[in-house]
């Protein structure tokens, strides 16, 4: 496997932040790839598996934070795109729900 | 018969209910076998997850919209080795499987119980769920079978046994909970009554007892007079619901046309969720005590609910009160104890007397005030004094602000009219650019009767002639010197006291959020002008 490393960071606009179904939609979006994925609030760590929920929730990440995102793989920098289009696309909701 | 006894709490889902009470937890407990060495025991952790995960897959066949997400993440949750790799250690230790299994998962719920933010608090109530289906499966449990039409009383609820039970003409009421749980949000949808926070309070079980989860209580062996409240609380319930589901989305008007402006009152940000933005003219009142429930906030908390209410509204007005510690409204921290609290250091004496903590609010307000539109109000004036050594502190940080370069604005001063002193001589108040009288504090001061106490219901009313009179005179001042007045106390959202209100002068409301609907069909039965008329004929 490759070792190439990607990085990036993005500001979480969703209403809540990185809550229940946002962060699953993250990390079923993480597993399609076969890059090891990771996300941290900041550049120094704590970095936490992207495809796991458990690891992902606990970080507790609340709206206007800073998420950084890296991946080392094959596939990282697809990863790391990908990743960070979902967080800039507001996972997707419309914003305002309570789930 | 049995003594009544009421237990108060904070509404989560609006309704009415009556039935036994059942308090959970009469689950059958099996027990844990023990496997013969450490890997059989991981082998036989693994295979309870895996039915834990097919007994909920099972649920989520049912399940639609909300719920299915919910199910969804608990899926994702199970389907998570994390949990299960922590466990395998202790198994690896000698523990049991069952034993690593609650350990394990009590220490994440430990986590999210202490969480600062209110959203993530609510998932240990999901942790809960999960950790209990795995272990119902380890020891063979014989799940709880709660009986139909009862008020079931738990510390809290996890969504499984929530979605597990019909609740057709039962309520729920818990110790603990929160409103932004996962059931709280279900049962909103469902329209199933619901309490959170309703303490610790001893609770027999079978016991007759009724559920008002529109003002937030539970009593048990009801009083004649409790039990015509909670009929007569259940009628007019049903029928704003229906009056409201009509009026609620058209602009309110009087039978004569005549415009009233309806906002609504926050108590916090979530609040917004069940508000349509385009249905009201505003908020009337955004109140800022839940920021100091867990101690002193930060400035950057508070610029960001703030924020956040100012962007739901959309530019339109968004009226903030400061802080009104004090009264029945304890802080750590911040507060003092005092005998008599409500005629005590509160409200704005309390922010004057403690410029340094005043200050982190009126820092987050002014840089909120870049966003459209907002306006702030003080709580608890009594002297022209307080008014300008409040801007004095308003001034001062916003040339602080300006001077270290942070985006800041200067939004409207108004005042909260709640004591007599300002509501018989509004005119000597010249700075306040708006007033907004509490009526709920307005008649205790001028009665004399605390509103909490309910043998002086009779006297502790906004509709004395004596009340009136001095709304009426705040609303004259205000026509005269131009400024707008608003009322936010209960009286705007009781539809009984909103042509009282009219006839007064008052024609801008706000109102809770739930009796925006209610409130218009109230202004649309009356006929402004002959307000107006029997108005100046009492020469208010």
């Amino acid at each position: 496997m490759s070792g190439a490393t990607a990085e990036t960071e993005v500001t979480i606009t969703h209403v809540v932040g990185l809550h229940a179904r946002p962060s699953v939609k993250l990390t079923k979006l993480a597993k399609t790839f076969q890059a090891k994925t990771e996300i941290a609030p900041s550049s120094n760590g704590p970095w936490v598996d992207a495809k796991s929920i458990v690891k992902v929730m606990a970080m507790k990440v609340p709206e206007g934070a800073v998420l950084h995102i890296r991946a080392t793989g094959a596939d990282a920098d697809a990863a790391v795109v990908t990743l960070r289009g979902l967080v800039e696309r507001d996972f997707d909701e419309g914003g305002g729900d309570e789930g | 018969m049995k003594d009544e006894q009421i237990f108060r709490g904070t509404p989560a889902s609006p309704g009415f209910a009556g039935g036994l009470t059942y308090l959970a937890g009469h689950a059958r407990k099996g027990h844990y076998v023990r496997q013969k060495t450490g890997d059989a025991e991981y082998a036989h952790l693994v295979w309870a997850i895996g039915r834990a995960t097919e007994d909920t897959a099972e649920m989520m066949l049912q399940a639609q919209g909300d719920a299915a997400d919910i199910i969804e993440f608990q899926l994702a949750m199970l389907g998570d080795d994390t949990f299960a790799d922590s466990a395998r250690v202790l198994i690896d230790q000698g523990a049991a499987a069952d034993l690593a299994w609650s350990d394990v998962l009590d220490a994440e719920i430990d986590n999210y119980a202490g969480s600062e933010d209110e959203y993530f608090r609510a998932r240990a109530a999901d942790l809960m769920d999960i950790r209990d289906r795995v272990l119902g499966m380890l020891r063979g449990d014989i799940s709880e079978a709660v009986p139909s039409e009862v008020i079931y009383i738990a510390d809290d609820i996890t969504p499984s046994i929530f979605l597990g039970h019909d609740w057709t003409n039962g309520g729920i009421a818990l110790r603990r909970g929160s409103t932004t749980s996962h059931v709280a949000m279900l049962a909103r949808q469902r329209g199933i009554p619901m309490v959170v926070g309703i303490g610790f309070g001893e609770i027999e079980a079978g016991a007759p007892s009724l559920l008002d989860a529109q003002a937030g209580w539970l009593a048990t062996e009801p009083d004649d007079s409790t039990v015509r409240a909670w009929k007569d609380g259940w009628a007019d319930f049903d029928e704003e619901a229906q009056v409201a589901s009509v009026f609620a989305a058209k602009p309110a008007r009087t039978s004569d046309d005549y415009p009233v402006t309806v906002l609504v009152n926050i108590a916090d940000p979530a609040d917004t969720d069940h508000v349509d933005i385009t249905h009201i003219d505003g908020v009337g009142l955004m109140r800022t005590e839940f920021l100091y429930n867990n101690g002193l906030p930060d400035e950057e908390t508070q610029y960001k609910a703030y924020c956040k209410v100012l962007e739901w509204a959309s530019g339109k007005p968004v009226t903030i009160r400061t802080v009104d510690a004090g009264g029945d409204k304890p802080v750590p921290g911040f507060t003092e104890e005092e005998s008599n609290p409500f005629l005590g250091l509160r409200g704005i004496r309390l922010c004057l007397a403690n410029p340094e903590i005043f200050a982190v609010q009126v820092r987050a307000l002014l840089r909120a005030a870049v966003h459209d539109h907002l306006k702030v109000m003080l709580p608890m004036v009594s002297v022209t004094e307080e008014v300008t050594e409040a801007r004095a502190i308003f001034r001062h940080e916003l040339k602080e602000l300006k001077a270290a370069g942070i985006p800041c604005g200067w939004p409207e001063i108004g005042i909260m009219v709640e004591v007599p002193a300002v509501a018989i001589c509004p005119w000597r108040f010249e700075s306040p650019e708006f007033f907004s009288i509490g009526s709920n504090d307005l008649t205790q001061y001028v009665m004399a009767a605390s509103r909490d106490s309910g043998g002086l219901a009779a006297l502790s009313r906004v509709d004395n002639p004596a009340v009136l009179e001095l709304i009426g005179n705040v609303t004259r001042c205000g026509k005269e010197t131009n400024r707008l007045v608003s009322l936010c106390g209960d009286a705007a959202s009781d539809p009984a006291m909103v042509p009282l209100l009219i006839e007064a002068g008052v024609t801008t409301l706000s109102v809770a959020a739930s009796r925006i609907g209610a409130v218009k069909a109230a202004i649309s039965k009356v006929n402004f002008s002959r307000a107006r008329s029997s108005r100046e004929r009492r020469q208010f």
